[in-house]
């Protein structure tokens, strides 16, 4: 393989696998979200920012595998 | 006059099968995908400004947050030129926007912080939502100046629109392999420049320093980061000689405060990378998603997509107002005092 096939096979390995963690992490909360939901749906207002926030702090791993997977591309 | 229901339908499903086989008459190019922002406007200098030197650059994407900025100040302008005191019209609409976010922002901060952080919060929310709702519009990203490249461009024609009588370029689908051209737009969703939400994370975690610094003090502050306070209560304990019972968890519970706030002070850090590649790499990956939906099925595909995308040109904007708003009530709350 030349150079460039493995900087892209990298890249795109990087923000593969990273995002399965975050991915399942996500799915997970808000099941969670939604369960809770289901059994005390007046709690609407006060799960709704938790968990967006659980959501972004998740996906901020997700952020740190695509910023290593534009660094391998173009750095 | 009612139009029975059937013939609408009809008429709907006739549309989007005309809109389908177009779609192969007529397709869209492939755009040219690139990461950092095209330059429109480059001239040097005959002085030297501190910081910039002798280029003078404006970028597409600097032109769209102007122009998102331009529409939020012409806003407020229309909406507070003739205040009433029973608001109707503009005003009515942007009172109520306005006070959906502060009863979230007093909702999550208290009543008395929450009007101290609401200025930023409101700011963050309503640019970040319109410079990416703006994104969307048509002309962004597809109007622009044509680029002559050596190799690896698309096929240059020229068209005269007839109404205006206008003579233009457009780019047509097929690649050419030698002497083509590339579409330099004029303006570009201004989040799918790193330096914009960049920006916008700086501001957002300098200010939580200041917010904190001013509510805890200094010292209060650091104590956040360097938490030795366990620590000094073991070390004050040995030198007095006193032991007691736990001393040996406290030494333990000391380190592992000390760890943590070395955590949480790597973890100030990584809010700039993580608020700003958020909203960068998600508004981006909206517009790569676009053009490749309307590359692949010209015309019709982009539709769902353009809904999906407005939903998270609202959620990324709401997540950035949110977080910042987190991080401020948590930095302005003492150690120990948020506990439930």
């Amino acid at each position: 393989m030349t150079d460039q096939a493995v900087r892209l096979l990298a890249s795109a390995l990087a923000i593969a696998v990273g995002s399965i963690g975050p991915a399942l992490g996500i799915g997970l909360l808000v099941s969670r979200a939604m369960d809770a939901l289901g059994r005390n749906p007046e709690a609407r207002d006060a799960l709704f920012i938790p968990m967006i926030i659980g959501i972004a702090f998740t996906e901020a791993i997700a952020i740190y595998a695509l910023v290593v997977a534009l660094i391998i591309k173009f750095v | 006059m009612r139009i029975p229901s059937r013939i609408r339908n009809m008429a709907l499903i006739l549309i989007v099968l005309l809109l389908l086989v177009g779609g192969f008459f007529l397709p869209t190019a492939m755009p040219h995908i690139q990461l950092p922002a095209e330059e429109v406007l480059h001239s040097t200098l005959p002085v030297s400004i501190p910081l910039l030197g002798h280029e003078f650059v404006i970028t597409n994407t600097i032109l769209a947050a102007w122009l998102s900025m331009l529409i939020l100040i012409v806003l407020s302008f229309a909406a507070t030129r003739q205040m009433k005191l029973l608001p109707t019209g503009l005003q009515n609409l942007v009172e109520a926007f306005l006070e959906a976010i502060l009863n979230l922002v007093e909702s999550v901060a208290g009543r008395e912080r929450g009007r101290r952080f609401f200025p930023l919060v409101a700011t963050i929310f309503l640019f970040v939502l319109v410079s990416n709702w703006m994104g969307l519009l048509p002309g962004y990203g597809t109007i622009g100046r044509i680029e002559e490249v050596s190799q690896g461009g698309y096929q240059v024609r020229e068209a005269v629109l007839p109404v205006l009588n206008l003579k233009m370029n457009i780019l047509t689908a097929k690649q050419a392999t030698e002497g083509g051209g590339i579409l330099v737009p004029f303006l570009r969703s201004a989040a799918t420049d790193l330096n914009t939400p960049l920006a916008l994370a700086l501001i957002s975690v300098l200010l939580t320093q200041y917010f904190g610094v001013k509510a805890l003090g200094v010292l209060g502050y650091a104590s956040k980061f360097f938490n030795v306070r366990r620590l000094f209560r073991f070390g004050a304990a040995l030198l007095w000689l006193r032991p007691r019972k736990g001393l040996l968890g406290d030494l333990f519970n000391g380190f592992l405060d000390v760890f943590i706030g070395l955590i949480e002070l790597i973890s100030e850090f990584a809010k700039i990378i993580s608020f700003s590649f958020r909203l960068f790499g998600n508004i981006l990956a909206g517009e790569v998603l676009l053009a490749v939906v309307a590359f692949l099925i010209p015309w019709v595909a982009s539709l769902p997509f353009l809904g999906l995308e407005l939903f998270v040109g609202f959620i990324q904007a709401f997540i950035f107002a949110v977080l910042t708003l987190v991080f401020l009530t948590i930095a302005t709350t003492a150690h120990g005092e948020g506990a439930h």
